[in-house]
């Protein structure tokens, strides 16, 4: 098995209020291989995009991260400036959720393109403007000699992320991460938009990381999934496994409340309580304040990571991989 | 775009009328000009050949009407005290007061734009504080204290300039300081909070994540966006120049505009405080006009968002 091409191991993020200082990562631990397509989800919160900001050192001067970060054996974490930037965009881009207000409302669209491609590609003005209205074109912009003029505010927020998508693939990244990116869009345009994504994907063999909380998003785009809670993965496995024998009970109760399409109809399951706030986490398992299986010893320490195969992993000590609760009962 | 600008011309047109009718009406109400410019024992066929010779025996609204339709054609009355056209009057100071505020305008701009900028980029370091330290003591400071306060210091204790007067280049130095403070502060203010908050927009942190330097990040992408609520103050300034400039040259006795006012209002000059007003308030008019267009230039989303926005 050749060595993943981003390998998080131990991540830590610590934030400084001024009043108190948050760990909202807790060891985080995650690796994604060249060409891969690994699905993130979680509940808001949980650390999901953190991981990746943290990764690239884009959260600022509040945090401080802890822990490794590796791609291709070259650590990120406490990198020199430099040494990020030449990483973001080229190595690892990324792409947001809010597409309309991640372009700069007062440059044209192209210019923003060919800032990128000139940074990248080591483009004359001409040449990245030639190039931004093929990449245009790439990610399904109709007109584009047009588009390239116009602002950010003149176009469709799926347009807007049709544009992100374009940037990133200036730099001819490896990986792409995207950050929920269709959460701020209608039905019909998330859909388009991760369709370009696979389509990308298939042309590119970049690796992509697709930050959601819509597993059903995650299952239909990527190969693997990890599931965060409370700054910690909680567990990691194939699409398939995820779906038909999750381990962890986190897990379980995020797909017994997934509505069933088919079937009779039944009442949504939820899961008891709620996600405990990041400066007052329980000292052992963090989710076994609301677990049903959790007894005494859950609550003793943090579970470690257990392999269950060699492709699954879950982060409980009373694992049992079954179908889903609801799945059963349907 | 045409359209547009006739618009605002048209607005500040109106204005200028509101500004004249206020004036008209508080000056007709404060007081008789004759018996103030005539003695008070002056005897009562001078004072009544004074106040025909002024037109002060007609009916308020013709003198209203007399004075709008004249004013319209740019004659704006002659001074009760010397006889001579009132915007004479006024156009003679405009440069005394503009070689002041001009150069505190550039000093304003020049050291709050910077000190704005580096603070927010350096949001709650020491430079950070002792900035934002200054800058409220800079204008909560009442002018007149600062001016007193650098008298105090600079002519009296240590002799280096003049106290009062327009005499040499020196005399101008303490009033611009003066005049420059204030503003200076208030710009560095609200540059800060502009670029902290331009800092925090989602564009920011995807211009970083698409690999630009820092520095580039913030000269191309912060700076441009932090420009357009800064601009808003910056015109503010514009709109002061002819009149913001009145306590600063009561205090140090800089021949302007500023002081022309105060002297007219004392003496009940009628033309000549209704002549400065109507110059201050077009000042402002201009300068507001201009924002809108500095707007329209710097933020794209207003050239699409009023394409005809006459109302």
């Amino acid at each position: 098995m050749q060595p993943p091409l981003v390998d998080i191991t131990g991540l830590t993020v610590d934030f400084d209020t001024g009043a108190r200082i948050v760990r909202v990562l807790h060891g985080v631990d995650l690796a994604v291989g060249a060409g891969e397509a690994v699905g993130l989800v979680g509940e808001s919160g949980c650390g999901k995009s953190v991981t990746w900001l943290a990764a690239l050192g884009l959260l600022g001067s509040r945090a401080r991260i802890g822990g490794q970060v590796s791609l291709r054996g070259r650590n990120l974490v406490g990198a020199p400036t430099s040494a990020l930037e030449s990483v973001r965009g080229r190595h690892i881009a990324m792409i947001f959720q809010d597409p309309s207000s991640s372009l700069n409302p007062v440059h044209r669209v192209g210019r923003q393109l060919a800032e990128a491609l000139r940074l990248h590609r080591d483009m004359d003005a001409d040449a990245a403007m030639v190039e931004a209205r093929r990449l245009l074109d790439r990610v399904g912009i109709a007109d584009a000699p047009r588009r390239l003029d116009a602002y950010p505010h003149e176009l469709s927020g799926g347009m807007n992320q049709r544009v992100m998508i374009a940037m990133a693939l200036a730099g001819q990244p490896e990986m792409l991460v995207a950050d929920e990116p269709t959460t701020a869009l209608d039905a019909t345009i998330q859909a388009q938009i991760l369709e370009l994504l696979q389509e990308i994907r298939r042309d590119t063999q970049m690796a992509l990381v697709l930050i959601s909380h819509d597993l059903g998003v995650v299952a239909e785009n990527t190969d693997r999934v990890c599931v965060m809670y409370a700054g910690r993965v909680i567990e990691d496995a194939p699409i398939a496994t995820i779906f038909g024998a999750p381990a962890h009970p986190y897990t379980q109760g995020l797909l017994a409340a997934l509505p069933d399409l088919e079937g009779p109809r039944r009442r949504l399951t939820t899961i008891q309580g709620v996600v405990p706030e990041a400066w007052n986490l329980p000292p052992g398992c963090s989710f076994a304040p609301r677990c049903d299986r959790a007894d005494a010893a859950c609550a003793a320490a943090v579970p470690p990571s257990l392999a269950l195969a060699a492709d699954h992993r879950a982060a409980c000590i009373k694992a049992v991989p079954q179908p889903a609760p609801a799945a059963g009962r349907a | 775009m045409m359209r547009y600008l006739a618009g605002r011309v048209l607005r500040g047109l109106f204005t200028i009328l509101l500004v004249m009718t206020f004036a008209f009406v508080v000056l007709r109400l404060s007081g008789d000009p004759a018996l103030l410019i005539m003695t008070v024992d002056a005897p009562p066929e001078a004072i009544a050949a004074f106040r025909t010779s002024w037109g002060l025996d007609r009916p308020l609204w013709d003198q209203y009407v007399t004075y709008v339709l004249r004013a319209a054609i740019g004659d704006l009355g002659n001074s009760m005290r010397d006889g001579r056209p009132a915007i004479e009057l006024v156009l003679d100071r405009v440069p005394a007061t503009l070689a002041i505020t001009i150069p505190a305008f550039l000093l304003k701009i020049g050291i709050g734009v910077p000190a704005g900028i580096y603070a927010a980029l350096h949001r709650n370091s020491l430079a950070d504080r002792l900035t934002m330290l200054v800058s409220v003591a800079g204008f909560t400071v009442p002018s007149f204290v600062l001016a007193l306060v650098l008298v105090l210091v600079f002519s009296v204790k240590l002799g280096w300039l003049p106290s009062s007067g327009s005499e040499t280049l020196a005399h101008a130095i303490l009033p611009i300081v003066t005049l420059g403070t204030a503003g200076a502060a208030v710009i560095a203010r609200f540059t800060r909070s502009a670029m902290l908050e331009v800092l925090g927009q989602p564009y920011i942190r995807a211009a970083s994540a698409k690999g630009l330097t820092w520095r580039r990040v913030v000269t191309d992408h912060a700076l441009p966006n932090a420009a357009i609520p800064t601009t808003t103050i910056i015109g503010f300034m514009i709109g002061a120049l002819i009149a913001g400039a009145v306590v600063v040259e009561s205090v140090f006795a800089w021949p302007g505009v500023g002081r022309l006012l105060v002297v007219a209002v004392a003496n009940r000059d009628l033309a000549v405080v209704q002549a400065l007003l109507i110059i201050i308030a077009a000042t402002m008019v201009a300068a507001n006009i201009l924002v809108d267009l500095v707007y329209g230039w710097i933020d794209p989303r207003m050239r699409t968002r009023h394409p005809a926005g006459a109302q």
